[in-house]
Formats: C-alpha cells, sequence, structure tokens
C-alpha cells in the first residue's frame, strides 16, 4: 500500500493501463507537457511520449470526434475534457454518437473510450465550473458512468474503464483531487457497477456519491454519536452500471433510504434509486424515502452561498434527525 | 453555372478499365438510388430518405481511387458512398426496408448505413460531428502505421458548424491522413448555401485559414474527381497530411423525401440535368472509343444487379425482436444493472 492523492491515482491509474497496453493513447487540453489544469496527469508525457500523450486545441468536439474514432479502429483513448461543464459543448459526440453507435451498427463496432473529467462544486468557481453532471450521462443508453470518492477506487475504477470496451464517462471530483488515501501497489482494478458498503448500521441506509460519501460518512458519526442513529453508508462509485442490489439488500435491512446528491433536485439520480426501492422494496421501507440534494438552482460562487446550497454534513444529520424515526 | 470550374484537362490519363469501373460505379448509385425512390413510393421504404441522385460522380471517383483499407465517413445522405466502397446493394435496399437482409439489420436505418468490413465506418445524420470522428480514425491510422487514409464526405450545410472547424485545425496541426470532401450542392437544407455564409467557396475559401490549398472542382465530373481522389490519398499516405476539396454538383430531387425542392428558380434543375454526370460521361466514353455494346452491357447487367438485390430485400423478413435487446454493449447486452 502507498499512500497517493486523488489526483495522483489518476496519473497513476492512466500510467499502469498505458504500461500494459501500447493502443492505449491520452489526449486533452492542457495535458501533456502542463500535466494538467489539476496537476492530475504530470509525468505521462515524460514517461509514455508526445505520440501517446497528446495535447489538443481547445476543441472539445475535435478531441471526443478524435478519441472516438481512434477507438473505433483499433485503439484505446483516455480523453479528458476540463471541467465537466464544457461536456455541453461536446455532448453530440458523447450522446449521439460514441453511446449509439454500437447499437445502431448492430454491434459492428466496438467503442473504447474513456471520457475523464473533473466534476463537482467546492472550488467557488461558480456556475459554469461547478456542476455536478453525471445525471447527464446516466440518462443516455450506451454511456456507463463512473464517480470514484477515494484515490483506490480512481486508480482501480479507472483501470476497468479503460478495459471496459464501453464509452465510460469517467467524473473525478475537483475537490478531492487533494484528499490522500491507500492505494494498493501493483496492478490494481476494480469491477464497475459494484457499490460499496462503507459501515453498516441497522437505523437507515444513506446512498451517496463522490463527494457526498465523504459528507455522509462524517454525517453517520454525528448521528451515532450525538442521536443514537445508526446508519449505513454506501458508496455507489457506479451509477451505469448499478448496483441495485447491494442498495436494495441494505434497505430492506434497514427499513430506510436517504440518497444524498450534490447534483440539482429534478431527475437526479437518487430519484431513479428511489423510484426502484419503491417498485421494488416498498414492503420493507418502514417511512418515505428522503432525498438530499442541491436545490434547483444555478450554483452560485460566493463560498458562503456554495457551502449553503451544497449538502452539507449538518443539512444530513439534520434532515435524518427529523425524518427518520 | 458559372459557379462550375471548368474542367481542367487531365493530368494525367486514366486507365480504359478504370473509366468503365467509374462508369459502372455511377451507374449502380445511381439505378440503386432510383430503386430506393420506387420502394418509397411503394410505402417499403419507411422514415425518411437523403437521395444523392446527380451527385455521383463524387463518391464513385472516391469509391474508384480508395484502398480496401482505407475508411469511409458518410453523412446522412449516405446510400451512395456506402455502395461506392463495395457494400451489397440488397444489404444497403433491405436495410432502408427495415429487413433483416439490412448492413445493420434495420436497426440504423437509412441515415446510418455502416459496413465496417468494407471501410463503412458509419454514416452520421448530426451534421458536422462525423468530421472529427474521421480525424480520429486518421489519427490511429497514423499511430498504427497502417497507411491507412480516412474520407469524410459532407454537405456545403456542414461548413458553417463548429465541428468541421474543429477538425480542420486539428487534422492540419496533428498532420492527419484524411481527406474532407465537401459536396456542394448549392443547398444547405432547403436555403441557398450563398445565402447563409460569408465566402462564396463554402469550403473552397476556407481552406486559407487552415494553410490548406483551395482545391474546388466540378463534382459532375467522375474523372476529375478520380484524379482528385488520387492526388489527395496520396498526398495522405505519404504524410503530407489532411486535403480539403470541394466538389460541386446538384441534387437532383429535394433535400429529403419530404421536400419537392420547390425553393429552386425555374429552370435551375434543367440546366444540371444537362450536366447530368452520369448522361454525360457516356457519352466521352463513346468518343473515347469505347463501344455502344459494352456500354449497354454494363448498363443491362446493373440493372439486373439491382432487380436482384431488390428481389432478395423484398424477400427478407423483418429483423428479429431479441435484436432490441442486443449490443448496447461490447459484450452484446443491454443491462445496466444487476
Amino acid at each position: 500500500m502507498a499512500e497517493l492523492t486523488y489526483r495522483d491515482a489518476v496519473a497513476a491509474g492512466i500510467a499502469q493501463e498505458m504500461r500494459r497496453d501500447p493502443n492505449v493513447v491520452f489526449l486533452g487540453e492542457d495535458v501533456a507537457h502542463a500535466g494538467g489544469v489539476f496537476k492530475a496527469t504530470v509525468g505521462l508525457l515524460e514517461e509514455f511520449g508526445p505520440l501517446r500523450v497528446r495535447d489538443c486545441p481547445i476543441s472539445e468536439q475535435a478531441i471526443l470526434g478524435a478519441a472516438m474514432g481512434a477507438a473505433m479502429t483499433g485503439l484505446k483513448p483516455i480523453a479528458e475534457i476540463m471541467f465537466s461543464d464544457f461536456l455541453a459543448v461536446c455532448w453530440d459526440i458523447i450522446a449521439n454518437e460514441m453511446a449509439k453507435m454500437r447499437y445502431m451498427t448492430n454491434g459492428q463496432v466496438t467503442m473504447p473510450v474513456v471520457i475523464r473529467t473533473a466534476n463537482g462544486a467546492g472550488s467557488r468557481f461558480g456556475a459554469q465550473h461547478s456542476q455536478s453532471l453525471e445525471n447527464w450521462a446516466m440518462t443516455v443508453p450506451g454511456l456507463k458512468v463512473v464517480a470514484p470518492a477515494f484515490p483506490a477506487d480512481v486508480k482501480g475504477l479507472l483501470a476497468a474503464a479503460v478495459r471496459d470496451g464501453n464509452p465510460v464517462v469517467f467524473f473525478e471530483q475537483k475537490s478531492l483531487y487533494s484528499m490522500k488515501g491507500e492505494v494498493p501497489d501493483g496492478e490494481h482494478v476494480e469491477p464497475l457497477g459494484k457499490a460499496k458498503v462503507l459501515r453498516r448500521g441497522s437505523d437507515c441506509t444513506i446512498v451517496a456519491l463522490a463527494a457526498m460519501v465523504h459528507k455522509a460518512m462524517d454525517a453517520a458519526e454525528v448521528l451515532k454519536r450525538d442521536h443514537g442513529i445508526d446508519a449505513t453508508v454506501i458508496d455507489l462509485r457506479c451509477l451505469v452500471p448499478l448496483d441495485t442490489q447491494t442498495i436494495l439488500t441494505e434497505v430492506a435491512r434497514t427499513g430506510h433510504l436517504v440518497t444524498v446528491e450534490e447534483n440539482p433536485r429534478l431527475c437526479g439520480w437518487g430519484a431513479e434509486i428511489s423510484s426502484i426501492v419503491t417498485e421494488e422494496c416498498f414492503w420493507d421501507l418502514d417511512g418515505p424515502i428522503v432525498r438530499i440534494t442541491t436545490p434547483h438552482i444555478p450554483l452560485p460562487a460566493a463560498d458562503a452561498l456554495e457551502d449553503a446550497t451544497i449538502p452539507s454534513v449538518a443539512r444530513i444529520v439534520e434532515t435524518i434527525r427529523t425524518r427518520i424515526d | 453555372m458559372s459557379a462550375i470550374p471548368k474542367a481542367k484537362k487531365p493530368e494525367f490519363e486514366i486507365g480504359r478499365e478504370t473509366r468503365l469501373d467509374l462508369f459502372r460505379m455511377q451507374l449502380e448509385l445511381r439505378m440503386c438510388e432510383k430503386r430506393a425512390f420506387d420502394l418509397f413510393l411503394q410505402n417499403l421504404i419507411k422514415g425518411t430518405s437523403h437521395l444523392s441522385l446527380g451527385q455521383e460522380a463524387i463518391a464513385a471517383g472516391f469509391g474508384v481511387a480508395m484502398k480496401p483499407d482505407d475508411y469511409t465517413f458518410c453523412t446522412y445522405r449516405g446510400h451512395a458512398h456506402t455502395l461506392a466502397r463495395g457494400a451489397s446493394m440488397s444489404g444497403v435496399l433491405g436495410e432502408l426496408m427495415g429487413r433483416e437482409c439490412g448492413l445493420m439489420s434495420g436497426k440504423g436505418g437509412s441515415m446510418h448505413l455502416t459496413d465496417v468490413e468494407k471501410g463503412v465506418m458509419g454514416s452520421y445524420a448530426i451534421i458536422g460531428a462525423h468530421l472529427p470522428i474521421a480525424a480520429g480514425a486518421a489519427w490511429s491510422a497514423q499511430y498504427r502505421g497502417t497507411k491507412q487514409v480516412s474520407v469524410c464526405f459532407f454537405g456545403d450545410g456542414t461548413t458553417n458548424i463548429g465541428a468541421f472547424h474543429e477538425a480542420l485545425n486539428f487534422s492540419v496541426v496533428w498532420k492527419l491522413p484524411v481527406v474532407f470532401v465537401c459536396e456542394n450542392n448549392f443547398y444547405m437544407e432547403y436555403t441557398p448555401i450563398g445565402a447563409v455564409t460569408a465566402v462564396e467557396a463554402p469550403a473552397g475559401d476556407r481552406a486559407s485559414a487552415y494553410g490548406l490549398p483551395s482545391i474546388v472542382v466540378d463534382g459532375n465530373d467522375a474523372d476529375i474527381m478520380f484524379e482528385t481522389a488520387m492526388a489527395a490519398l496520396d498526398k495522405a499516405r505519404a504524410g503530407g497530411g489532411p486535403s480539403l476539396i470541394e466538389a460541386r454538383t446538384y441534387r437532383h430531387s429535394g433535400h429529403s423525401r419530404a421536400d419537392p425542392a420547390k425553393y429552386r428558380p425555374a429552370g435551375e434543375l434543367e440546366e444540371w440535368l444537362k450536366r447530368d454526370p452520369i448522361p454525360t460521361y457516356r457519352e466521352r466514353l463513346l468518343r473515347l472509343g469505347f463501344s455502344e455494346g459494352t456500354l449497354k452491357g454494363i448498363e443491362d447487367d446493373t440493372q439486373r444487379r439491382v432487380d436482384e438485390a431488390t428481389a432478395i430485400a423484398k424477400a427478407s423478413p423483418p429483423p428479429s425482436f431479441d435484436l432490441i435487446d442486443k449490443d448496447v454493449w461490447a459484450d452484446g447486452s443491454t443491462a445496466w444493472r444487476n
């Protein structure tokens, strides 16, 4: 085990796959010489050279189009879109092209491509550089959606995404880039579509993703210590494939479901999970499902306002304390 | 008509067999497309279709010039470009008719014809999307050192969308083996391209912005298209980077099945029909000493093959319902949860 930051785990995951497979290539804006604006890809150019690690113009459609064309013809590209907000300018390539090509062609094409992007709030960047957009990707058939919360999962899930053979949108939480954690030495691959139960309690099941996993864990500590509520916390890790079995099992055991989502309210992933749980284990529920989300607003920039909009430990504690009994 | 560049004297001789290939190819594209129109009127083809009638010389010129492992990227007006790579006529007609024998067993339809085995890497129905994708295939060929060239066809309207400009700049900077072919038929969809474009030559006048020479050619002349294609393909294969070609042509029918093309000024179509690439090519071949019998033989043989393909497609059953739940993912499944 080595202690790595979340950002170093990104480079470690890419490097692991590039060493293993010469068809893995990496492209994006400022990713090679500069090592990425978040310094998550430092050292890759030096190790793998300019033919495999390539700086691109500010042309998100060209970056993802090139990744797609390369993926269809034998390469396994990893493309970086600097901020997930920029997915909007190249969404056609992701949602209309990459996601549908295999189905439309009756399986003639495979699309082994990973789109890495920095997602989420906490950096006071305002409404166009702070969004949590994993729900956009979740709504499109043909996209896998990954959002790790820990450095070990960054490396392991990134490796799995490269090997998956499908378009994977890989949301890195920009507020977690400096977080440190233990990462297994040697080759490390975590399967896509497996949620992780981080702690088990008997009173409610909290399902969270990415940065909200850490808030949920902190809230669970407070709930136990101060209020005698013992919560299970599930780190989803992937939205597609969705590990519904882990969720259903834990909800059936605790009788309560709380989702903690950084995304704005409408059609957040928690709504889909709420729907599945309602349809499939309604009689195991002891009370209404609770969704804790960011309000349905564009994000404000000021630190005080941003902190007041994103679900906080205090809001999670207070909501669960008053809604679960 | 003044917008058409004058035909240059061929810079190199085109072989007699190649000329017959160009004639045969144009005929196949024309007759198959006409058949698609007939089948539409018979309600055997549903949805929409965008016909290339009148534009065949461009797809044929490239189809004959390209090597078997080169890549083609088409638009939704892609029946001709797909056939020009050797895709089966019954596969194309069957796909249009939503039959099991279709190239994609009916899962794609007219606007998404794909035949990877023949190098047809897809037909794309979102304007401009496939230019960067074609660049990506060229990057892959460059990276793998295969000498393959990626050829991307699109219409004049595409030159006004962002992806066109992103792909051109990207391809030049990376010196990719890709040929961008703008088929300028003078209408973006229903609107004259000149009314919505800052320059007279939608592709040709933009080339200099990317350090490329302006290449504007007569897209109704299969010989010129063949020569232009050979030059651009050779340049790409030799590591000389991308080309941008504007081939001027005219579609004989409307933008799509829904369009009677009433916006065109009276007499314009008639003028262009005088320059129909197929009768004019036939006359040239006769002047060059090919016998009437040879040409008639090719015409009869092509018509027979179109008829056979039509019969195969008509006899083919609808696709199996099993296909609905197949091939979202590389493992063949559609599962999004456990």
